[in-house]
């Protein structure tokens, strides 16, 4: 188990660097030359000359990098054009309050899914089953920004139960009881995707599961139902299940970043949806990169937890 | 440990599928089972043999349902039970073991725990009198090493030892009625020597009732004290052992024994394959279901439907040349 | 070995499984019996049919519609639905809804089907090479693959989209990008599969120019995978195009774009909701329609399920 963890680890390093090129790219997209795609287009030419001299932007491009990632490595993730202020400073406690939402749709996410799943699998095509497979199929199917919406409409705005954005009062106590109310509809937003996706497999392992000759075998021993269940089928069809959830984390996180936008949740998502608006290189740069290097690692523990479920992973 | 008890079935009926678009899978089967006494059922694929099992078990799922009939144990029929009620007579009453050992064992469960698992649920035991209970019923079906090997996974294990193993599960709580469906069909020869012995062996010493199903004759032969001759979903011929090799009444018994090589039998012998193929059970045809390919059918046959008659005392056969050919005698 | 097993890869469940579909030998004219099999599966028929009615009539728009999707009126603002002469109600800046929607479908279809197809022809050339050729080329391919599997998809299409001038082609040139590697990884594993296949062999056994023999015999068995995984993904990347437009980074207002006028509508969300509503809802019933579709591609593709 230890070889395969130490494989892991190595084995990630070529990809940060993979990821680290393509974030040092980003800017060569940018409409202009990469002076004025970090300075904006406000800069006097004698700051962007300035900054071409100090960023070494007239070399060459493989040396640029080097010099960047070096900057990087030293926290130096440039300024902000927008604030001025030095990139780092801006994405940390943002990166905070995106974990908040990221932690709490997963779990969501898992709990409706798996037990809506289980549950249309043992009532297999009873009206239950084929309710909440529609469901499923339309939640899964529309955009999550749009629901996060209607979610607000009929909650925040008609029923006036929620709060409609933001993660506290701007005059209240901003306790966690406070972030918890504006959690509510950010989270069951991102949840309601990965939670569509995660029911509809639950059921048709489960359903697969139940149909294996074993389940057969131990019903003619006279065991009871609710042990059949649990002794012969969930722990059968788990495996699958927890691959399919940790496959979830993407779309979570692209979900994640949507809604932070619709709910003005101070979080990375939002603040990438601003900087984007703002054309703030930099922050463009550092916060896709917090991002994917936040999946990079969320991949690695869901890998290590498959493996020391499932020993033959091991030798991947 | 329960008192020997028989096994009656009366006219049983399961079916698969509507009203409109089902089969009648087996089709009004009555028999019984013996203490002490081994029972084959013999026929050829989807003649409704392992349905049979399965409702006797009430193991049916839908799409299927047990329409009709009875299964009486020790004087109350199976049939109407409720599921709990059921629940206790599985695994308990009756044992059951499956034709193929590769997938009948849970992968993610050590053997021992799914031998512990039945004991557990009809008798009242801790964990480690049913543990030490499970290393004995492993030693008595042929494990080597059972202590250490009861912590193993069924992946250690070959065809033949899983098997074993759940023969063991099947006999843990001292059943009256052990059904076999195919025991052995998915093993090598060698090895279904082996486990048709052990079944035997252990069909003696608990006096219970072997329901065995196969359709190699071979294991009749060996094995059966009474041999239940099925085709298309109905028992076409019933007789013991004997009697059934020496002088089969009814057209497909003497068929089937005729596809099969005889010891005596010269190589240039021809194997008589039987014509044509069985019936589909959506649309049974109105008479007799084996005329379509029986040699000697005749007009009656395509006509009128044949119910069993008597040959002679234990031994019955479903065709009209039992009357015909006892009126000749 | 790549440094991400196939477990920790992709950022939808979705792309990640499309079950392998058994082989079939292209020297067999089973065609005419797969549409047969396509035609008998009702919601792919009925779903297939609807979008073509979708496709007809956002390019018969101005036909359909009796004002632009620019025209605004001030006289006629917050129309709910229903309101003779906009049957779908106006927007707050009194511009039809009907029309919009259907000008702005032009868009928001074509930001999901263009990427889909063409990442799907560059993705397959890929996958097939890699899985082909393998060695070093494969190496080399796959690694770099690797990379952007790293990122979550809608993250990367974001971040790529949001450096550049924000437009249309934009939208599609980050979805492209995006989108090549799921082809080309699917590609490669079908190719994969079918290699080993003995006809497969005997034809190289048989002195056969690789080319011919990737053309004729590998690439009808890698096609029909990928045909399915593309349409169940058109349906997934309108969805994610038009969460692009929503964020500003595709169409620029006044132009109609579906997500655009999402999050147009928002501001006015209180008070005439059918202003997002009804965008939402075309997002939501195309991508469904997609989805059918493409299930129904995959049983008509299957050889297993062709009926006689």
């Amino acid at each position: 188990m230890t070889a395969f963890v130490a494989r892991r680890l190595v084995g990630v390093f070529p990809v940060i660097l993979g990821v680290s090129i393509v974030i040092f790219l980003l800017v060569q997209l940018a409409p202009g030359d990469a002076a004025t795609a970090l300075l904006g287009p406000q800069a006097t030419e004698a700051a962007k000359a300035e900054l071409r001299h100090a960023l070494g932007l007239d070399e060459a491009l493989p040396l640029q990098y080097l010099a960047w990632l070096g900057r990087t490595l030293t926290g130096d993730f440039g300024k902000s054009i927008a604030t001025q202020l030095p990139v780092a400073t801006l994405v940390l406690p943002r990166f905070v309050n995106t974990l908040i939402l990221a932690f709490s749709s997963l779990l969501l996410a898992i709990v409706i899914g798996y037990s809506v799943g289980l549950f249309a699998a043992l009532r297999a095509h009873s009206v239950f089953d084929r309710t909440s497979m529609a469901t499923a199929l339309l939640a899964g199917s529309a955009p999550p920004f749009w629901l996060g919406l209607i979610l607000v409409l009929l909650f925040a705005i008609q029923l006036r139960w929620l709060p409609v954005s933001g993660m506290r009062d701007m005059a209240g106590d901003g306790g966690p009881f406070d972030v918890l109310r504006h959690l509510v509809l950010p989270t069951v937003t991102t949840a309601l995707g990965p939670a569509a996706i995660i029911a509809r497999i639950v059921r048709s392992t489960v359903i697969e599961a139940l149909g294996r000759p074993h389940v057969r075998v131990a019903r003619s021993k006279g065991l009871s139902r609710a042990t059949l269940i649990r002794r012969h089928v969930i722990l059968n069809a788990l495996p699958p299940v927890i691959t399919i959830t940790g496959l979830q984390l993407g779309y979570l996180l692209g979900g994640a970043l949507l809604t932070e936008v619709v709910f003005a949740w101070p979080g990375l998502g939002s603040l990438l949806y601003d900087s984007i608006t703002a054309r703030d290189l930099p922050v463009i740069q550092a916060t896709t990169m917090l991002i994917a290097l936040s999946f990079v690692l969320a991949n690695i523990v869901v890998d290590l937890i498959n493996a020391s479920l499932d020993p033959r992973l091991r030798e991947a | 440990m329960s008192a020997p008890a028989t096994l009656a079935v009366s006219n049983l009926r399961t079916r698969f599928g509507g009203v409109s678009a089902g089969a009648t899978v087996v089709d009004g089967v009555s028999f019984s089972l013996q203490p002490g006494r081994t029972t084959a059922l013999v026929g050829e694929s989807g003649c409704g043999k392992s349905v049979t099992a399965l409702s006797l078990m009430r193991l049916i799922e839908p799409p299927g349902h047990i329409v009709s009939g009875s299964v009486t144990l020790d004087g109350r029929d199976l049939l109407a039970l409720d599921e709990r009620e059921m629940e206790r007579v599985r695994g308990a009453r009756i044992g059951m073991v499956f034709q193929d050992p590769l997938t009948s064992l849970n992968p993610a469960l050590s053997i021992g725990g799914q031998i512990v698992e039945t004991l557990q649920t009809h008798q009242p035991m801790s964990r480690a009198q049913a543990e030490r209970k499970a290393i004995e019923l492993l030693a008595r079906v042929g494990v080597a090493n059972p202590e250490q090997r009861i912590h193993d996974f069924p992946h250690h294990f070959s065809g033949g030892m899983r098997q074993r193993v759940l023969i063991a599960a099947a006999i843990s709580c001292s059943p009256s009625v052990i059904i076999a469906d195919e025991p052995t069909t998915a093993l090598d020869v060698t090895v279904q020597a082996k486990i048709l012995r052990l079944l035997h062996d252990l069909q003696r010493d608990m006096g219970a009732a072997l329901l065995l199903i196969t359709h190699d004759l071979g294991i009749v032969a060996a094995m059966a004290d009474e041999v239940l001759v099925m085709y298309a979903g109905r028992i076409v011929e019933r007789a013991d052992v004997d009697t059934l090799f020496h002088n089969p009444r009814h057209p497909y018994t003497k068929a089937l024994l005729a596809c099969v090589a005889g010891i005596e039998d010269d190589r240039r012998t021809p194997l008589e394959p039987i014509g044509g193929s069985a019936p589909d059970l959506r649309n049974p045809p109105p008479g007799c279901r084996f005329a379509p390919r029986c040699p000697s059918a005749q007009d009656i046959c395509r006509r009128q439907d044949q119910t069993l008659r008597s040959v002679c005392s234990d031994h019955e056969a479903a065709c009209v040349l039992v009357e015909t050919e006892l009126s000749l005698v | 070995m790549s440094s991400l097993p196939a477990s920790a890869r992709a950022g939808h469940s979705e792309l990640a499984s499309a079950a392998p579909t058994p082989l079939h030998d292209p020297r067999s004219s089973a065609r005419f019996w797969r549409l047969k099999s396509f035609a008998r599966d009702r919601g792919a028929l009925v779903s297939g049919l609807f979008l073509l009615a979708v496709v007809l009539a956002v390019v018969f728009a101005p036909l359909i519609a009796h004002y632009g999707p620019d025209e605004a009126d001030n006289f006629a603002r917050y129309k709910p639905i229903g309101t003779l002469g906009h049957i779908l109600g106006t927007d707050q800046q009194g511009r039809d809804m009907l029309a919009r929607l259907l000008f702005g479908g032009r868009v928001s279809l074509l930001v999901g089907v263009v990427p889909t197809l063409v990442a799907g022809a560059i993705g397959l050339g890929l996958g097939l090479t890699a899985g082909f050729v393998r060695g070093l080329v494969d190496q080399i391919i796959m690694r770099c693959l690797d990379v952007v599997f790293a990122f979550p998809m809608v993250l990367l299409a974001i971040a790529i989209a949001g450096s550049m001038r924000p437009g249309v082609l934009t939208e599609i040139l980050a979805i492209t990008i995006v989108l090549i590697p799921y082809f080309a990884r699917l590609a490669r594993t079908a190719t994969e599969g079918v290699m080993p296949v003995p006809f497969i062999e005997a034809a190289r056994a048989a002195g056969g120019a690789p080319m011919t023999i990737m053309v004729r015999y590998v690439l009808p068995n890698v096609f029909s995978p990928v045909v399915v995984y593309a349409t169940t993904l058109m349906g997934l990347m309108i969805v994610v195009g038009s969460g692009l437009s929503f964020l500003g980074l595709g169409v620029q207002p006044p132009t109609a774009d579906w997500g655009a006028m999402v999050a147009e509508g928002r501001v006015v969300l209180r008070r005439a909701p059918h202003v997002t509503i009804l965008p939402g809802c075309a997002i939501l019933v195309v991508s469904l329609a997609f989805n059918f579709l493409g299930d129904g591609v995959r049983d008509a593709l299957d050889p297993r399920t062709i009926r006689r």
